[in-house]
This record gives C-alpha cells, sequence and structure tokens, in this order.
C-alpha cells in the first residue's frame, strides 16, 4: 500500500524537527534498531517457553499455567518497549518504514500474533488447566504463534532491502 | 599465505559469490540470521537472570538450564552457521570492519565465562541450585553473560552501518 495520503503524511512526519534530529544523528537509529533487537529477543524467547510447554516438548516438570505466570508478563511488558523504538525509527525514517511493503505484512502478523497470543492465555485465567484436555488445538496455536514471530523477525529485516 | 588472501580466497569460493551476487540469498540468511541470535540471547539470558537470583525462583537451576540450554544450543547453531555463510560473501570488508572485530571479542568473552562458570562453581550446583539467590560467583557469571551478550547484539547491528553503502542497514 503506498497511496499519495500514506506519503504526503510520511513527508510530513519527515519535516518534523524531532525527525530531523534522529536523522541527523548518526547514533539513534542503530542504537535504538539494537533496543528493538533485544526486546524481540526478550518477547521471542518467552513466548518460545510457553510454546515449548504447550507442545508438551520443554518444561514439562511444571505446569502449563505456572510456565505461562513466569513468562507472560515478559511478553505484555515488553511489548511497550517495541512499540516505543519502533516508533521512534519510524518517525526517523518515516517513508522507509510506513510505505515498505514488509512493514505493512509485519503490523498484519504483529495483529494475527497478538490475537492468538490472548486466545492462548485467556482460557488460562478462569481454568489452568484448559489446555491440558485440549492437545491438539493448543499445539496448533502454539506452531500459529512461532510462526508468526518468525515471520515478523523476516518482514523486520526485509523492510531493510526494498 | 596472509590474511588477506585467505580472505580472498573464502570471498571467491562459489557459495560466497552465489551468496554475493544472488537477488535475496542474502537478506534470506540475515533474517535467519538474526531470529537465531534472538533466540540464543533471549534463552541465555533466562538462565542469566535466574543465576543472578532475580526470576524464575521457584525453579531449581538445574532445572532451567535442563529446559532453556538444548534451545540455546540449537539457536546457537544456527546462528554460527548463518553467520560464516554471510561472512564469506564479503569476508574482506568484514574482517577490516572494527564492530565486526569487537562483536568476536564480547562472543569470546561470552565462550570463556561460560566455561569458567562451567568448570568452576556449576560443578556443585547440585549444592547451591535451589537456592533463590546463587553464590557470587555464579551471580557474577549471569550479569557478565548478559553484558556480553548485549555487547555481541549491540556490535552486531552496527556492523550493517559502518560498511559501504548498499549493503542494507
Amino acid at each position: 500500500m503506498r497511496t499519495k495520503a500514506l506519503l504526503d503524511f510520511c513527508d510530513a512526519i519527515d519535516a518534523t524537527a524531532l525527525s530531523q534530529a534522529i536523522q541527523n544523528n548518526k547514533w539513534v537509529v542503530p542504537l535504538v534498531q539494537t533496543i528493538h533487537i533485544l526486546a524481540i529477543a526478550a518477547v521471542l524467547s518467552s513466548i518460545l517457553m510457553i510454546n515449548l510447554r504447550l507442545l508438551k516438548v520443554a518444561g514439562l516438570d511444571q505446569s502449563l499455567a505456572r510456565v505461562s505466570d513466569r513468562y507472560r508478563p515478559v511478553v505484555w511488558w515488553t511489548l511497550p518497549l517495541l512499540l516505543a523504538s519502533g516508533l521512534i525509527l519510524i518517525i526517523g525514517e518515516p517513508a522507509r518504514s510506513l510505505a515498505n511493503y514488509f512493514f505493512q505484512l509485519k503490523m498484519f502478523l504483529l495483529v494475527c500474533v497478538i490475537i492468538v497470543t490472548v486466545l492462548l492465555q485467556r482460557p488460562l485465567k478462569h481454568d489452568p488447566l484448559y489446555w491440558d484436555s485440549r492437545t491438539a488445538l493448543a499445539g496448533t496455536l502454539a506452531v500459529l504463534s512461532m510462526a508468526l514471530w518468525s515471520g515478523i523477525v523476516f518482514a523486520g529485516r526485509w523492510i531493510a532491502y526494498i | 599465505m596472509d590474511l588477506d588472501t585467505l580472505l580472498r580466497a573464502i570471498e571467491a569460493t562459489a557459495i560466497a559469490t552465489e551468496l554475493r551476487e544472488g537477488e535475496s540469498w542474502f537478506p534470506w540468511i540475515e533474517a535467519i540470521h538474526v531470529l537465531a541470535i534472538t533466540l540464543v540471547v533471549g534463552s541465555i539470558s533466562i538462565v542469566d537472570l535466574r543465576l543472578l537470583g532475580w526470576t524464575s525462583l521457584d525453579r531449581a537451576v538445574g532445572r532451567v538450564t535442563a529446559t532453556v540450554l538444548p534451545c540455546t544450543w540449537t539457536a546457537f547453531a544456527v546462528a554460527a552457521i548463518s553467520g560464516a555463510l554471510l561472512f564469506s560473501s564479503n569476508a574482506m570488508t568484514y574482517a577490516h570492519n572494527s564492530w565486526f572485530l569487537a562483536k568476536f571479542v564480547f562472543l569470546g568473552l561470552a565462550g570463556v565465562n561460560m566455561l569458567i562458570f562451567q568448570f568452576g562453581v556449576n560443578g556443585s550446583v547440585d549444592n547451591w541450585g535451589s537456592a533463590a539467590t546463587p553464590p557470587g560467583a555464579a551471580r557474577i557469571a549471569g550479569a557478565l553473560s548478559l553484558l556480553f551478550w548485549i555487547g555481541v547484539v549491540t556490535c552486531g547491528r552496527w556492523v550493517g552501518f559502518t560498511l559501504q553503502p548498499g549493503m542494507g542497514g
């Protein structure tokens, strides 16, 4: 999607003092990208631990509810950091991000994975054993979640190439 | 044979040439490399934070490592292979980039730190692993590991900004 309105919006951001300040400082973008990647590392590894437990591959000495309690807060507390660092990168390079096909794909995958994560975590609030009796669905959602997160990382890296 | 001759020989291999000249090999492998690195750093930090006595306190250190480290090593193998491929495509440029060299200094430090932990305080993990706060040597190992891996990621990201234009920021 590269509508005129979107490109105009990018130009407007580009012209702001904040965007200019980011563009004229060669440290900000790599530094914020580093923070963004470290935050991704925290989210991805936490999701991996929950998903491996959902798939009954690892962490079987603990209940799913316990594994989820350990790692779920990392995911939800790190997401705002990802959005904030991502926002700085967008302001610094609006056209390179907002008007980029892979960025748009990344945002679509992000919405999908948030929905999958909520679907997996909500039932545990009222019934910690909910997924124990629904192995197939739990496994499918876990695999889908890993696939979507991997897609987010791939799309994120591909932004640099078009 | 001096180092530069070796680096040129690496760049001249069929696989390095294909990676360099092919349309999209590089971004694909780079994306795999980034995904693997995030899983290495994220998973090892779960162990590091347990060693520091900050998180997973209801779980013995040995149990945390038994769950997490297989993920870390698998991801590390993928990161190493994809990294070697990326390196081969422009061996000369990378080998002469200070950020790239700094990344490997941090990687080496992380390795040495791990070995010291493994052959040192981890030998008696059965005695202290259940305690919420591990002994000083284990806490230091955890803190240094976090620091070194953050160093690896930081330098790695800066490599992309300090190569010649057109290499993808």
